[in-house]
């Protein structure tokens, strides 16, 4: 199945060419191909070990960071290569940012946790990362919970405050695209709601990918889903489409819950 | 009848092993003991500030704990870089499967297992009369300067030995350090090594300290490895430079008490001088006992 989800107009901002990534010789997903549209959000979504979380992670060459692991094929980031020659890893994952399924402060203060990114930039210029800060913790959501204790160890924080914790540091070097990986999946109904909301507010500015296991959630923040199994891509539509009329009968069957 | 033998056995085995703990701990309160009340006295402040006087049998052994200091601050200096550096490599550079890595760890176990004499030894051929003699040849035409038994030398000789202590460490600390945290640096655009200089090193400072510590508590009663490589009998001067010789606790102990003419007058001050040496391991040994235990607090505090 090819992955031409109907995108409308909205300009590509990710486009994987046959993405084969194995672990030693073992295939763990692929060959893939598809479109991820500018500032929406696309959901991926699949079974446990389906490759859903290798897909995401080759796109902002985290996968170089796994011992063995071999990426072929295409991803380009507004039209560049990201696996080209001579392409900096570190300069990717600049341009497109990450937040993980358990939430991972650093054991710093709030602050630093946020400006960490800024500063290993080469941002010296304090007043202009206190102001990045700030942004950063408003687009998150958290600010007004935070601001009377920036100084304080971001240990402190409750569990959902930490994972909007880590989706502040990740905007403070305002990526283009922010990669999700499963980013509600430790905290309660609550603070589940909160980032569900974040992501939808988030999508006006940034090119949102999140990975999910909760269907619900998918069809709650995302406009396009992808159906991944067995290491396949099995279809690739608007979100409406995945949940109503798939065209798929393996998609119909998990997503109505016969299987998954 | 087997059940009555079963209860006699069990009762044996626990009187048997008691007995055991028991003297363990008698040992200790006997060597403590006994130096505690026969050095206690004499350790005055002009015991710990004077040097040794007539033929040692009066004054003090402050050369011998300068001595000891001074050689163990040189040997902190030049290990901890480079067993730290050997560390971050296996853990965070090297490839975990390939030869050249278990090569290293293979190096780093046997160094481990290696009699201190050996060391000095190696220290003697290697350290004075190599690069010792070598420096004199190519810097001061011929003179004896650094070709002979000297603090620096016999520095980096400990520095050998208590390699593998601050290594192994260091490697544990670094271990320690969350995954998490080194895929959310490098996920936020950090080089590996932003990543180990700003995240993974501040979290395993801790563990790196009390690798040094233990390595420096090594380092304070080790003889063996000095005994070629610098240390000397009796010194009325304090070093002054890196090619001098200097005295040393431990071999003052041994030195003390097997040289002495007049075994009674020299006693006391064996007495007081094993004190100050096992003083000086044991407050060692504490530090690196409160900072690993404050590091497992801050550990256990990042978990929650």
């Amino acid at each position: 199945m090819n992955g031409d989800a109907n995108t409308d107009a909205a300009k590509i901002s990710l486009s994987v060419r046959d993405l084969i990534v194995s672990y030693g010789d073992k295939r763990a997903l692929g060959p893939v191909t598809m479109e991820i549209a500018e500032k929406h959000v696309t959901a991926l979504i699949g079974p446990s070990g389906c490759g859903k979380s290798t897909f995401l992670r080759s796109l902002n060459r985290m996968n170089d960071l796994v011992l063995g692991c071999r990426v072929e094929g295409d991803v380009r980031l507004d039209g560049q290569p990201i696996y080209g020659p001579g392409v900096d890893p570190v300069e990717v994952r600049r341009r497109v940012g990450m937040v993980f399924q358990k939430s991972n402060p650093f054991p710093k203060t709030i602050f630093d946790n946020v400006a960490y990114g800024l500063r290993i930039g080469g941002m010296r210029d304090r007043a202009e990362i206190a102001g990045r800060v700030e942004r950063a913790l408003e687009r998150a959501a958290l600010w007004n919970e935070v601001k009377e204790r920036l100084g304080e160890s971001a240990m402190g924080l409750s569990g959902g405050q930490q994972q909007r914790l880590c989706i502040a540091r990740a905007l403070a070097v305002e990526p283009e695209v922010l990669l999700m990986d499963e980013p509600a999946s430790a905290l309660d109904p609550i603070a589940t709601a909160h980032i569900e909301e974040l992501i939808h507010e988030l999508a006006r500015d940034y090119t949102v990918v999140i990975v999910t296991h909760n269907m619900q959630q998918a069809a709650r923040v995302s406009d396009y889903t992808a159906f991944f199994y067995m290491g396949d891509m099995v279809e690739f539509a608007s979100t409406d489409t995945i949940f109503t009329h798939p065209s798929q009968p393996r998609t119909e069957d998990y997503v109505t819950g016969r299987f998954g | 009848m087997k059940r009555r033998s079963r209860r006699v056995g069990d009762l044996a085995l626990s009187l048997g092993t008691g007995l055991a703990a028991a003297l363990v701990l008698l040992i200790v309160v006997v060597i403590l003991g006994d130096v505690v009340y026969n050095g206690a006295p004499h350790m005055t402040l002009t015991f710990l500030t004077q040097a040794p006087r007539d033929g040692m049998t009066a004054g003090g052994i402050f050369p011998a704990i300068f001595g000891t200091v001074a050689l163990v601050v040189l040997m902190t200096l030049a290990v901890l870089p480079a067993g730290v550096a050997t560390a971050i490599y296996l853990s965070e550079y090297a490839n975990p499967g390939s030869r050249v890595t278990r090569l290293v760890r293979v190096a780093v176990n046997n160094l481990a297992g290696v009699p201190s004499i050996v060391f000095g030894l190696f220290g003697l051929g290697f350290f004075v009369q190599f690069v010792g003699a070598g420096i004199d040849r190519a810097l001061y035409g011929g003179q004896r300067v650094f070709g002979q038994p000297a603090l620096v030398w016999a520095a980096l000789t400990m520095a050998v030995l208590t390699l593998p202590v601050v290594i192994v460490a260091t490697e544990e600390a670094l271990a320690a350090v969350p995954r998490e945290l080194r895929l959310a640096s490098a996920a936020l655009g950090a080089s590996r090594l932003q990543t180990i200089v700003r995240v993974v090193l501040p979290q395993a400072l801790p563990g790196i300290l009390t690798g040094a510590i233990l390595a420096i508590s090594r380092g304070a009663g080790e003889v063996a490895p000095i005994l070629f490589t610098g240390v000397a009998y009796f010194l009325p001067k304090l070093p002054r430079s890196l090619h001098d010789q200097f005295m040393q606790l431990g071999y003052h102990v041994y030195v003390l008490s097997t040289q002495s003419p007049d075994v009674d007058a020299t006693r006391p001050i064996l007495y007081a001088t094993v004190l100050v040496l096992l003083l000086l391991t044991f407050a060692l040994n504490a530090t690196a006992v409160v900072v690993r235990s404050h590091m497992r607090r801050r550990f256990a505090g990042a978990s929650s």
